[in-house]
C-alpha cells in the first residue's frame, strides 16, 4: 500500500483539532473586542458601542503605571538572577558527569512542579520567621527561584550541542578562561540564553500565586489584575490593561520561538 | 630535537592573574565544578528548601484554641484535622475536580496533538506549535478574566444559545443539583471549564512528542492487517502515546490541585486544597493547619510521579 493515503487526515479528526485550537484562541480574541465596549457596568455582549476613550482613561491611571513599573523592575531582576543562575547549572550539569546530577535538575524543576501555593506559602512564613519585611526584594527572591528553570531548560538543551572539544581548543591555544567564556562559549549560547531570559521575564512578568504571598503593599500588574478581578472598580481600563497584557506577552514569546526553531530544543515546553 | 614531554607541554603557563586562575581551575575540574555549582545550590538550597522545610516542620505544631497562637510541641493532631468531615470533604472535592480536568483535558489535546504530529507540515508545523504555544504563555489572569465576559449572564454564551433558541438548554444544566448553580460563572460547571482551558495546552506538547516517535507504518501495517481505525487507535496508537499523556496529566494534575485563584473568581464558595491553604495562613492565622493542607497535594504529586515514572512518562517530556 502507498503511503501517501496518510497525508490527508480523516474529516473528523480535522474538525477535533480545529475546534481544539479555536477554543484555546477564541476567548483571548474577545479580550480585543471588549478593550473598546462602550459599556461599563456589565460584561453585555454585543457591546453596545464602540469607543477609543479606555484607552486614554488608562493611559492618566497614575495607579496602573505605577503596577506596571514595579512588574518591569521585578521580572528584570529576577531574569538577570535566573540567568546567571540557571546557565552557571547549566553547565555544570552539561559539561562535566558528577554523582547526583539528576538530584540536582531535580531540584531546578521542583518550585515549578509543585503548585504555586506552596512555594509561596512556604516562603511567606520563613519571611515572617527570619523578620524579613515584605518589599520588591521578596518578591524578586520568590520569582528568581522559579525563573532558573526555564533559563536552565533552554541553556542545557543548547550546551549538549556545544562540543567540549571546542574549549579545550580554545585553551590550548592560551586564552585564559573569561576569554574563552566571551569569544568561544558565548556566541554558542548566546541566542538559547536570549530566548530563555525572554520566557523567564513573561513568566516573572504574569506570576501572581507566589506574588500574593511574598508582595507587602505593592502589588505588580497581576496583583493589580487579581484585585479588579475579585472587586471590579472600573471594568473598562481592566478590558484595556488585558489586551494591553496579552500583546505584550506574545512578543517574547515570538522572538523565544524564532531565536530556537532551528535548534533541537523546545523553547517553552514546560512553564 | 627539543625535549618538550607532554607533561610539560601542558604545563606551559598562563600570564596574568586571570590565567593562573584558568589554570587552576583547568587541573582542578572538581574544584571548578563546585564554584559553578555554589550559587545555584545555595540559593534554591537555603532560600527553596530550606523555607519548604521550615514549613512541612510547622505541620507538626499544633494551635492553641484559646490563645490562637501556635505551640511549638511535636504533635500529629493537626494531621488529625485534614480528616475532619469537612475537611476531607475539600480534599476529595479537589481531587476529583484535578482527575476529570485531567481526563477532559487529554479528551482535548490528543486530536490537536495526533494532527500536529503526523499531517502537519512545513508552515502548518509552525502554526500549530505557536497556536499551541502562545495560549499556553499568555496570562493566566486574562485567561480567566477572559471566561469571566464569556460565562457572565450577560455574556456571549447566553447571547449565543439565545440566538440558538437553547437557552432552556443553559436553564436545564444549572438546575441540576451540585454542578449547577444560579449562573456558570459561580458553578462547578465554570470552574471546570475554566480549569480545562487554563491547563489543557500543557498536555499538548508530551502527548505530540510521543505520537511523534510512532512510526507511520506501524499505522499502516495494523490497517493492512486488517483492522478497523477503531482497532488501530485501542491496540496501536493509544498504548503508544500513553507516556505523553501521563507526562502531560501530571502538569494539568498538578496545577488543578494547586490552584486556588481559579475556584475563587469563577465558583461556588465551596473550597478547593489551595483556597483553604490560604484561608488557613491568612485570616485565620493557622499556619499548622495550612502546613499540613500543603502536605496534601505533595503527597499526592509524589505518588502521581513515582506511577508517572514506572511507565515511563518522563522519557516523553
Amino acid at each position: 500500500m502507498r503511503s501517501d493515503r496518510s497525508t490527508s487526515a480523516p474529516p473528523g479528526l480535522k474538525i477535533a483539532a480545529a475546534g481544539g485550537l479555536l477554543f484555546l484562541h477564541l476567548p483571548i480574541m474577545l479580550i480585543f473586542l471588549y478593550a473598546f465596549t462602550t459599556e461599563e457596568k456589565s460584561y453585555q455582549f454585543p457591546p453596545p458601542g464602540l469607543t477609543l476613550q479606555w484607552f486614554a482613561v488608562t493611559w492618566n491611571r497614575p495607579d496602573v503605571w505605577e503596577a506596571l513599573s514595579l512588574s518591569v523592575r521585578v521580572a528584570s531582576i529576577a531574569t538577570a538572577i535566573a540567568l546567571v543562575l540557571g546557565t552557571l547549572c547549566a553547565a555544570a550539569v552539561s559539561q562535566t558527569r558528577f554523582f547526583g546530577r539528576e538530584t540536582i535538575s531535580l531540584l531546578v524543576i521542583l518550585p515549578i512542579a509543585l503548585p504555586g501555593i506552596i512555594t509561596g506559602i512556604a516562603l511567606r512564613s520563613a519571611f515572617s520567621m527570619a523578620d524579613i519585611p515584605f518589599s520588591i526584594w521578596t518578591i524578586v527572591l520568590g520569582h528568581a527561584t522559579f525563573c532558573v528553570v526555564v533559563v536552565y531548560n533552554n541553556a542545557v538543551a543548547r550546551f549538549r550541542r556545544v562540543s567540549g572539544s571546542l574549549v579545550e581548543a580554545s585553551m590550548d591555544l592560551g586564552a585564559n578562561g573569561l576569554q574563552t567564556f566571551r569569544h568561544v562559549i558565548l556566541p554558542n549560547i548566546s541566542t538559547a540564553l536570549l530566548a530563555g531570559g525572554m520566557l523567564a521575564f513573561a513568566l516573572s512578568f504574569d506570576e501572581v500565586i507566589v506574588t500574593t504571598f511574598t508582595g507587602g503593599q505593592q502589588s505588580t500588574l497581576p496583583i493589580w489584575m487579581l484585585q479588579e478581578l475579585i472587586r471590579p472598580r472600573q471594568r473598562p481600563v481592566t478590558n484595556v490593561v488585558a489586551m494591553v497584557v496579552v500583546l505584550v506577552t506574545f512578543l517574547p514569546i515570538l522572538a523565544a520561538y524564532y531565536l530556537t526553531r532551528d535548534g533541537d530544543q523546545i523553547a517553552g515546553s514546560g512553564k | 630535537m627539543s625535549a618538550i614531554t607532554g607533561e610539560q607541554a601542558i604545563l606551559i603557563e598562563k600570564p596574568g592573574l586571570a590565567g593562573r586562575i584558568s589554570d587552576f581551575f583547568w587541573k582542578h575540574p572538581h574544584v571548578f565544578l563546585a564554584v559553578m555549582l555554589a550559587p545555584p545550590l545555595l540559593w534554591l538550597g537555603i532560600i527553596y528548601l530550606g523555607s519548604l522545610l521550615a514549613l512541612l516542620l510547622q505541620s507538626f505544631f499544633s494551635i492553641d484554641d484559646y490563645s490562637g497562637l501556635v505551640n511549638y510541641e511535636f504533635t500529629l493532631s493537626t494531621y488529625g484535622q485534614l480528616l475532619n468531615e469537612a475537611n476531607l470533604d475539600i480534599i476529595i472535592r479537589t481531587v476529583s475536580m484535578a482527575a476529570i480536568v485531567t481526563l477532559f483535558s487529554a479528551l482535548i489535546a490528543f486530536p490537536i496533538a495526533y494532527y500536529a504530529a503526523r499531517y502537519a507540515r512545513g508552515k502548518w508545523k509552525a502554526i500549530f506549535y505557536l497556536g499551541v504555544m502562545l495560549p499556553l504563555w499568555s496570562s493566566y489572569l486574562v485567561k480567566i478574566y477572559a471566561w469571566k465576559l464569556i460565562l457572565a449572564k450577560e455574556g456571549i454564551l447566553t447571547w449565543f444559545l439565545a440566538k440558538l433558541n437553547l437557552l432552556w438548554l443553559l436553564d436545564a444544566w444549572l438546575s441540576i443539583p451540585v454542578i449547577g448553580g444560579n449562573s456558570l460563572s459561580v458553578s462547578y460547571t465554570g470552574t471546570f471549564i475554566v480549569f480545562v482551558y487554563v491547563w489543557m495546552p500543557f498536555m499538548i506538547l508530551p502527548i505530540q512528542a510521543s505520537l511523534e516517535r510512532v512510526p507511520a507504518n506501524l499505522i499502516e501495517a495494523s490497517s493492512d492487517l486488517g483492522s478497523t481505525p477503531q482497532q488501530t487507535f485501542r491496540h496501536v496508537l493509544f498504548p503508544l502515546a500513553l507516556p505523553g499523556i501521563v507526562a502531560g496529566s501530571i502538569f494539568t494534575f498538578s496545577l488543578t490541585l494547586g490552584d486556588y485563584i481559579i475556584p475563587q473568581i469563577i465558583g461556588s464558595s465551596r473550597l478547593f486544597i489551595g483556597q483553604a491553604v490560604y484561608a488557613q495562613q491568612g485570616t485565620a492565622g493557622n499556619i499548622p493547619l495550612a502546613a499540613a493542607f500543603t502536605v496534601v497535594p505533595i503527597v499526592i504529586m509524589g505518588l502521581y510521579l513515582w506511577m508517572a515514572r514506572k511507565m515511563g512518562a518522563f522519557d516523553a517530556l
